[in-house]
């Protein structure tokens, strides 16, 4: 699936979120959303889901509207993994897991096989396996996390939009689900990821689109994005690189207090 | 990775099940008990052979005219606030819901106060259950103005606490101007809820609503599920929420609304009993809706035979009992609560 967003406009209470944003976003693309914090990156990514109607501008779906599509059909196939993700009732995360399928089950109908075999798929991929019989009371932040990541991916839908989904991760699970976004993109899904690392988004994505108080200040690969220039004006900071098995990376080094953020 | 502690989802709902067809039995068990107990000495075998047979015999009508409404509502009305208490957890995400949090039992009491203070209440009988339906009524119509102008879940609930101290006020302000002071003691009584002297007429007239008002709430329970994970994560799940709200809205004021036009307001019910369940149902919103439902009834029925059991008279009033057994009991969940955490 193609989502072309155009001229994407969002006011909360007066304050422009997002202003004018031109995206489009491909099957098979790894796209990383980084910004510094309120720079609208999780407004973006609800207007791309469907889920904060824009002010202004269209967001389509293969060329058509969400409202032609229909929710239920969008449901299908477009996941959304929401940002520091609460679960309010005790349920067991194979449970959790499963509700990953409803867009694709009858009401009232019981798991398929193919259902089954999508959780377990899910599962094995988030590394949640672990969990699949205990209560998400009882998992620290990070398995939490997996596990609802395992349900964003047990919806097997063409696009995946994930709002931070590496929060409170410990750096081996950040680096294995960076690493299985990659893996599950070439595969032909469209993914867009919001994040806050600087390497791992410059190492793993295809392409980065860079937010700066609601405007897209750079949409490109990820060398071309992660520039001085581009990192001070976005975030007010300035970064040590280097490179190892021929990849760069870029650590975050200083705050740099004359050219702050630009608010 | 441990395979022990991993049950099959097949199983999983095989028990879900046998929790359902568990609890749907306690109902009629306790459906029997209550048509068992009673003030008048009956003999059950000899009232349902002349019932069966056609005789209007003094135990057939007892049975039929006393016993039955009395079981069957008792069922009814406790299998809606069961219900819907569930609902209204499920739909708020918070276990402190109850069934008329969006202040629909407020309203329908006060419909049926007005029928007390007008004086229809003694006109005809079935002016106390159409005035509750009526306050009901206008409940939802406020509620889905609300909410068809796209008011959230929270905007809601608090329309829903707004309603129900403004009923609540009215109510109060009825009393306050009823003239004869025996007029003020009978809306107060009535409004400690009550399953006493109800009659066929009366399940007649709350049934068809409340089946419809269980359809609509049973209908939620994919979407509640899916509210576990939050409103977004919901509607990314392809569930429009102004739609469930407007059903959950519209099935409690059917199942609730009805329910307080024919008893009074019953407290306690919906709140204790998907507490008492949630851990048996996995803690999913969506499976709590029916088996909360039996419980309830269950729950009504037990509390409407035990108030006949006891040696007081004139009997103590059913809202009352619920409210003495429910109160302790949560008391002690909450003490359970706080050492788990």
């Amino acid at each position: 699936m193609r989502i072309e967003a155009n001229r994407v406009t969002v006011a909360l209470a007066g304050r422009p979120i997002l202003a004018g944003i031109d995206l489009s976003l491909r099957p098979g693309e790894l796209v990383g959303l980084i910004g510094a914090n309120g720079a609208g990156k999780t407004s973006l990514l609800r207007v791309l889901a469907d889920l904060l109607p824009p002010d202004a501008g269209t967001v389509l779906y293969d060329g058509l509207s969400a409202g032609r599509l229909g929710r239920r059909t969008l449901a299908r196939r477009l996941a959304f993994l929401a940002q520091g993700g609460t679960v309010q009732w005790q349920m067991r995360a194979e449970a959790v897991v499963a509700l990953g399928r409803l867009p694709h089950r009858r009401p009232f109908a019981g798991l398929t096989a193919a259902d089954k075999a999508a959780i377990g798929r899910a599962f094995a991929a988030a590394d949640a396996d672990a969990f699949r019989g205990r209560s998400l009371d009882t998992l620290s932040g990070g398995e939490r996390m997996r596990v609802l990541l395992a349900r964003a991916l047990a919806v097997e839908a063409e696009m995946l939009l994930a709002d931070e989904p590496l929060v409170g991760l410990d750096p081996r699970h950040q680096l294995e689900a960076m690493a299985l976004f990659r893996r599950i993109a070439s595969g032909g899904t469209g993914i867009v990821v919001a994040l806050h690392d600087l390497s791992l988004a410059g190492r793993f994505c295809d392409r980065l689109v860079l937010l700066e108080s609601g405007r897209v200040l750079a949409d490109d690969v990820p060398a071309a994005v992660l520039d001085d220039g581009n990192l001070a004006r976005a975030f007010g900071i300035g970064v040590a690189r280097g490179a190892c098995d021929g990849e760069a990376f870029v650590l975050p080094w200083r705050a740099l207090s004359e050219v702050g953020p630009s608010r | 990775m441990s395979t022990a502690a991993m049950p099959s989802s097949a199983s999983d709902r095989l028990s879900y099940w046998r929790l359902v067809g568990l609890l749907a039995a306690a109902t009629l068990a306790m459906a029997a008990l209550s048509l068992a107990v009673g003030y008048a000495e009956l003999d059950l075998a000899v009232a349902l052979g002349d019932w069966f047979a056609g005789r209007q015999s003094l135990p057939a009508l007892v049975l039929v005219e006393l016993r039955l409404p009395r079981a069957v509502l008792g069922a009814l009305v406790g299998f809606s606030l069961g219900l819907a208490g569930a609902a209204m957890q499920g739909l708020l995400r918070n276990p402190l819901a109850e069934p008329g949090v969006v202040g629909i039992s407020g309203a329908a009491a006060f419909g049926a106060v007005t029928m007390f203070y007008s004086g229809f209440a003694g006109a005809f009988a079935l002016a106390l259950p159409l005035g509750g339906i009526a306050g009901a009524l206008l409940a939802v119509v406020l509620l889905f103005s609300l909410n068809g102008r796209g008011a959230g879940t929270m905007t809601l609930i608090l329309a829903g606490v707004a309603l129900n101290s403004f009923a609540g006020a009215m109510t109060a302000l009825a009393l306050n101007l009823t003239p004869n002071p025996y007029a003020a003691l009978e809306i107060v009584f009535w409004l400690m809820g009550s399953l006493a002297d109800r009659s066929l007429v009366h399940v007649w007239l709350v049934l068809p609503l409340m089946l419809a008002g269980w359809a609509l709430l049973l209908s939620c329970a994919p979407a509640l599920d899916g509210l576990t994970l939050g409103e977004d994560t919901a509607r990314s799940l392809g569930f429009e929420l102004s739609w469930l709200r407007g059903r959950l809205i519209g099935g409690a004021a059917l199942a609730v609304g009805s329910a307080v036009a024919v008893t009074g307001t019953i407290g306690f019910v919906g709140l204790v009993v998907p507490h008492l369940l949630r851990p048996l149902v996995g803690h999913r919103p969506g499976r709590l809706l029916l088996a909360s439902g039996f419980g309830g009834a269950c729950l009504l029925l037990a509390a409407d035979t035990l108030l006949r059991l006891l040696p007081i008279r004139p009997e103590l009033k059913l809202g009352v009992v619920t409210a003495l057994i429910g109160a302790p009991f949560l008391f002690g969940l909450i003490q359970r609560l706080r050492r788990e955490a």
